[in-house]
């Protein structure tokens, strides 16, 4: 195994465990982009992260999660307040390990068309399948691709909508926050003015293979941490048997290679937006046979 | 009422809770945090089952670890038909050996599911060529099972022994573990999902 060469993907901050993960004292081996890196706990439990060559690795911790990067000028960390407000319920869900394309992580997660089919009864509908016209846009200032005005019914939207009613419909708002994390707002129930936080960053170990930290910053004061994050898992080790089944594996980028539909409109900001950038870590660049 | 020591994704949880379901019996579930959080290896968890494992069944003033005494229980218990623990003493001792090989040589599929989504540190090769000679073993029974015009494993309905069997056969995508040269396992898991009551889990394909 060897360290990409490109240095869109180098530069940028990505996950590489959960607070609690590496226990005081212990240390656990990871990959990242191809480098082979060990974690290490010192007694109270901060991480060091060393290179094959005991090179030390810059860290930031933040969204429960630790972060690291192999690059000299990594983009900078996404600005997320809802986790700074006293009154969330920050939920670590922990991790779980995808073997596939990075940018189809993101991709699966920005697409609601899918949510009737694959998380039925929960976050669709199968007599409810219509995306409704939504809008997506660049924020320069900050680089991220927004895709706002988003609704969709949903029988279950969260644990606690779950637990409360029969359905609802949900606002949705997504950001893409680098192109190897995306999150979303949502409908939180009983708040009017406030949404759910849900973010997905991702370590991409090699172009197709990767591991989803799923932090959460909810508003929530009935359900208990373990549901919320049952909820979670349930949620997304139910993509993650679609996602593995997608081929090919690296996410095709020629716009001759699918036909979108409107539905798809944040997809295709995401793949241009990559494009533009000169990624090709987790892409398939050239047009499919 | 019946209190389930439960994890939604355990494969294990999730054999209780199918027959739960094809019984009809009322329960409560009680959420164990087994990823990430690792409650099962609590202090207060251990004092519930000193093996440090799920499930766990309360009935009453009993308590129950282990899946497959846990559906024996249940069966034996609530079965007012009497087919799911069939009383026969031939077919009670082949549920039972079919029990034994769900706990054991079957978890090799477990394993692999474990290292695969929930980043377990063992050796997956190990557990994929040992899901494999499982499979292998159940695919070849069920191709005698056929050939005799049965779908169960056991008898003509099906027992607690085809739901032991089914959770880690059907997740065994979720360990990267394919079903291309199981051909009976496939016929058998569909008629599985044909059962009322049957429910899906978070990686049990659509379509086998």
């Amino acid at each position: 195994m060897t360290i990409t060469s490109d240095s869109v993907a180098l530069n940028q901050w990505f996950p590489v465990a959960y607070d609690g993960q590496v226990k005081p004292g212990a240390s656990r081996d990871t990959i990242l982009l191809g480098e082979p890196l060990t974690l290490r706990a010192d007694a109270s439990g901060d991480l060091t992260v060393q290179t094959q060559t005991g090179d030390t690795l810059p860290t930031i911790r933040a969204f429960t999660l630790v972060f690291t990067t192999l690059g000299d000028n990594p983009r900078p960390m996404p600005v997320i307040q809802e986790f700074d407000e006293p009154d969330r319920r920050v939920v670590n869900c922990g991790s779980v390990g995808v073997q596939t394309s990075p940018c189809r992580i993101v991709e699966n997660f920005l697409d609601m068309a899918h949510f009737c089919f694959v998380h039925t009864d929960i976050l669709g509908a199968v007599d409810e399948t219509e995306v409704l016209s939504y809008k997506t846009r660049l924020h320069e200032d900050v680089d991220e691709i927004w895709a706002t005005d988003c609704k969709f019914f949903q029988p279950a939207a969260s644990q606690s909508a779950r637990d409360a009613s029969a359905g609802q419909l949900t606002d949705y708002i997504y950001r893409i926050t680098s192109p190897f994390s995306v999150m979303l707002y949502k409908t939180a129930m009983g708040y009017a003015d406030r949404l759910d936080a849900i973010c997905l960053f991702i370590q991409p170990k090699t172009e197709t293979d990767c591991i989803a930290y799923m932090p959460m910053a909810l508003l929530d004061d009935v359900s208990s941490t373990t549901s919320m994050i049952d909820f979670q898992q349930t949620i997304f080790l139910q993509d993650r048997i679609i996602l593995e089944n997608q081929r090919p594996r690296l996410l095709p980028i020629s716009p001759r290679s699918e036909m979108p539909t409107r539905a798809d409109l944040s997809s295709v900001a995401y793949r241009r937006w990559l494009k533009d950038k000169g990624l090709r870590f987790g892409l398939l660049l050239e047009d499919a046979a | 009422m019946i209190r389930l020591h439960n994890y939604t994704l355990s494969g294990s949880c999730y054999k209780v809770r199918l027959l739960l379901g094809f019984l009809e019996i009322q329960h409560e579930l009680v959420a164990v945090d087994f990823f990430p959080g690792q409650e099962h290896k609590s202090v207060e968890f251990s004092a519930i089952n000193p093996l440090q494992q799920i499930p766990v069944l309360d009935d009453g003033n009993l308590r129950l670890r282990d899946a497959q005494a846990i559906l024996a229980y249940l069966a034996r218990r609530y079965d007012t038909g009497r087919t799911w623990l069939p009383d026969d003493p031939a077919r009670f001792g082949q549920v039972m050996m079919w029990l034994g090989f769900a706990g054991t040589e079957l978890m090799a599929a477990s394993a692999a599911r474990l290292h695969d989504a929930f980043g377990f540190d063992l050796d997956i090769d190990r557990a994929r060529s040992d899901a494999h000679a499982a499979f292998a073993v159940l695919d070849d029974h069920l191709a005698e099972r056929q050939i005799l015009g049965q779908t169960w494993l056991v008898g003509d309905t099906p027992t607690i022994a085809d739901v032991a069997c089914f959770p880690y056969v059907a997740l065994s995508g979720d360990g990267g573990i394919g079903q291309e040269h199981y051909p009976n396992l496939r016929i058998w898991q569909k008629a599985f999902r044909r059962l009322p009551r049957f429910d899906a889990v978070s990686g049990v394909p659509e379509f086998v």
